[in-house]
């Protein structure tokens, strides 16, 4: 089902890429609007939402997966298991997968989205359905992917559709030069900051323009992920410039074709931002609340953990060390980003100036174990959410941002700016 | 189960209002630490804990929850109307929904009406009227037209969930997809 629809006569109206997408999985050409029963390419669910959705499947009266090489379940939001109920779920899992089929990627393999673009579970032009509310990270390599609660995944694995309304989109162009040290998070942060989280409800995104084109993968990724923070359906990143390790067809818009919105930014001159507690809209830039006091440090999540976000955070602390009151956590996105930084030293890096590594998984972020802050504290994350109780504690503050930001908080102890230590490191560290 | 899914799927519900503000998001309705589980009292006795920590004792069964805007931001948690629902929640009208919570609760027959600006407050009765796409305020004697569902959700919903529509129909049936509500 992937790639382009079949062309239409000249009278066909010009379609969005969503529009385009759906089209294909819908076997005829549909418009915003309309509500549609479309054939899906993938499903996958998680620790968090993979067993309730095996009770709805069951109940359904589920006797096998309408296609399990195109089911996923991931072992990745409580992993592992911080106690037994969490245990008997991952078994729960591991014996429908044995029954039904299906690949499941057990703990310490990676977060579910990391995991589907890297094994190009999911490709350009594809119907993607996850229960997971960052699905639309797969927008980066030009899928329309989706979020779903369990029973509608459920649904899909019964009968391989799902019913969905068309969605209008916004299209976002961003032009311009990144300053250094300036990342795809603050491009997202930005966005989150000026629409606010109710910016795109059930609507789609297309993000295009100079400064997209140049965007690598994992970028693409950050970008598209934080879509879910302002309410919208999907994120579609335009595919210009996209490097995969295998051949596609990019899905590109139509000219002319029909917005609800476009917003252009100059992003040439973007400073590091924060959102501020407790929402991802309350954004600030970095100057605006440098010092205030931290407590925890993290970078980890399906937003930021991949290579370059790391490298970026060894770049803030080659051979310096954090503050002596800061934890710094660092959960790889997956073990395969792991091993790519334990190869190239970034691992040694952050570990000599002080980080402490804990599996690849969503733990700290979606506050199931593993960094849950204490009363008052303050904790700066580069991860997607910070309503209040989101790591776990409502008493606790969470700070978002780059993992270039958080770095340069944990070596200060207080909310720092990045780019002048960044520029402070034109001179090797060796010889100062 | 059944009791509480036919409850559901009746046209007409009466409770007392609950009501909250804008972008109340999955984590505020249910924390992420307890929704692993498949132990629906666990996730009822931890619902609203850290908006409102005396939700819990005050709710009745048949209550109504009455929202701003964007009611159920945040995660892909079915867990968050499960919990609603599971503390005796009957319905949930708002000015509007974030998606996937507004599919979530349909799917497991918790009804989810959007309304307009009202001035529906905390203690009054309400009516749901999900026949007649009207939310009544009883108390100050006030009618308010809510927006139409599409019609595939209106069918979900009268099955009493997405679990009891594809029992009954094995795959989503052309047509209820099509055409207005």
């Amino acid at each position: 089902m992937a790639g382009n629809p079949p062309s239409h006569r000249d009278a066909a109206p010009a379609q969005t890429v969503a529009e385009k997408i759906l089209s294909a999985h819908v076997g005829r050409p549909v418009r915003a609007g309309e509500l549609v029963v479309a054939s899906v390419d993938g499903a996958m669910a998680t620790d968090a939402t993979g067993p309730l959705a095996i009770r709805a499947f069951q109940a359904m009266g589920g006797q096998a997966l309408w296609d399990p090489a195109r089911c996923f379940l991931v072992l990745d939001h409580a992993t592992p298991p911080p106690n037994e109920r969490i245990g008997n779920l991952h078994r729960l899992m591991r014996e429908f997968q044995q029954r039904m089929g299906g690949h499941l990627y057990e703990v310490g393999e990676g977060i579910c989205h990391q995991l589907m673009v890297e094994d190009a579970r999911v490709r350009p032009g594809e119907l993607f359905v996850g229960a997971d509310s960052h699905t639309p990270t797969y927008g980066a390599v030009n899928a329309f992917a989706v979020g779903v609660g369990s029973t509608d995944l459920a649904a899909v694995w019964l009968t391989g559709k799902i019913w969905l309304k068309v969605p209008e989109t916004i299209r976002i162009e961003l032009e311009g030069r990144l300053p250094k040290g300036i990342t795809a998070k603050d491009l997202a942060l930005f966005l989150v900051g000026h629409l606010g989280v109710a910016g795109a409800i059930y609507q789609a995104i297309e993000y295009t323009g100079s400064a997209i084109h140049g965007l690598s993968l994992a970028s693409r990724m950050t970008v598209a992920n934080m879509s879910a923070e302002m309410g919208a359906k999907t994120g579609l990143v335009d595919p210009t410039g996209l490097e995969l390790p295998y051949p596609f067809s990019p899905v590109h818009p139509d000219p002319g074709a029909p917005y609800a919105a476009v917003h252009r930014f100059d992003v040439s001159t973007l400073e590091p931002l924060v959102a501020a507690p407790h929402s991802p809209d309350r954004v600030v830039p970095v100057r605006e609340v440098v010092g205030q006091p931290i407590h925890q440090a993290f970078i980890g999540s399906c937003t930021n953990a991949r290579l370059e976000d790391l490298q970026m955070a060894a770049q803030v602390l080659r051979g310096k060390r954090i503050h002596p009151r800061v934890r710094l956590l660092i959960a790889p996105a997956s073990r395969r980003v792991f091993h790519a930084a334990l190869e190239d030293g970034t691992v040694q890096v952050l570990s000599q100036a002080g980080a402490t590594f804990i599996p690849a998984g969503c733990g700290p972020c979606v506050g199931t174990h593993q960094g849950i802050p204490g009363d008052g504290e303050a904790v700066i994350a580069s991860t997607n959410r910070n309503f209040q109780g989101r790591m776990g504690n409502p008493r606790a503050s969470i700070y978002l941002a780059s993992p270039a930001v958080v770095a340069a908080s944990a070596l200060v102890g207080a909310i720092a700016d990045p780019v002048p230590i960044l520029e402070s490191e034109e001179t090797p560290w060796e010889l100062r | 189960m059944g009791t509480s899914l036919k409850r559901a799927s009746q046209a007409r519900l009466v409770g007392r209002a609950h009501v909250y503000g804008d972008h109340i998001d999955t984590d505020r309705i249910i924390p992420g630490k307890y929704t692993k589980t498949l132990d629906l009292s666990h996730l009822a006795e931890h619902v609203l804990e850290d908006l409102d920590p005396d939700f819990r004792q005050r709710v009745q069964p048949g209550d109504i929850l009455v929202a701003g805007a964007n009611f159920g931001c945040g995660s892909s948690r079915e867990q968050a109307p499960l919990a609603l629902k599971a503390a005796g929640v009957a319905a949930v009208v708002a000015r509007s929904f974030a998606r996937i919570f507004y599919r979530n609760a349909i799917n497991i027959g918790l009804p989810a009406v959007e309304i307009g600006p009202h001035r529906i407050r905390s203690g009054h009765r309400l009516e749901v009227d999900l026949r007649a796409g009207v939310v009544r305020d009883l108390t100050q004697g006030e009618e308010y037209p809510a927006t139409p569902m599409p019609r595939v959700m209106l069918a979900i919903l009268r099955a009493g969930g997405l679990v009891n529509y594809l029992r009954e129909h094995r795959d989503y049936r052309l047509g209820d997809e099509h055409g207005a509500p």
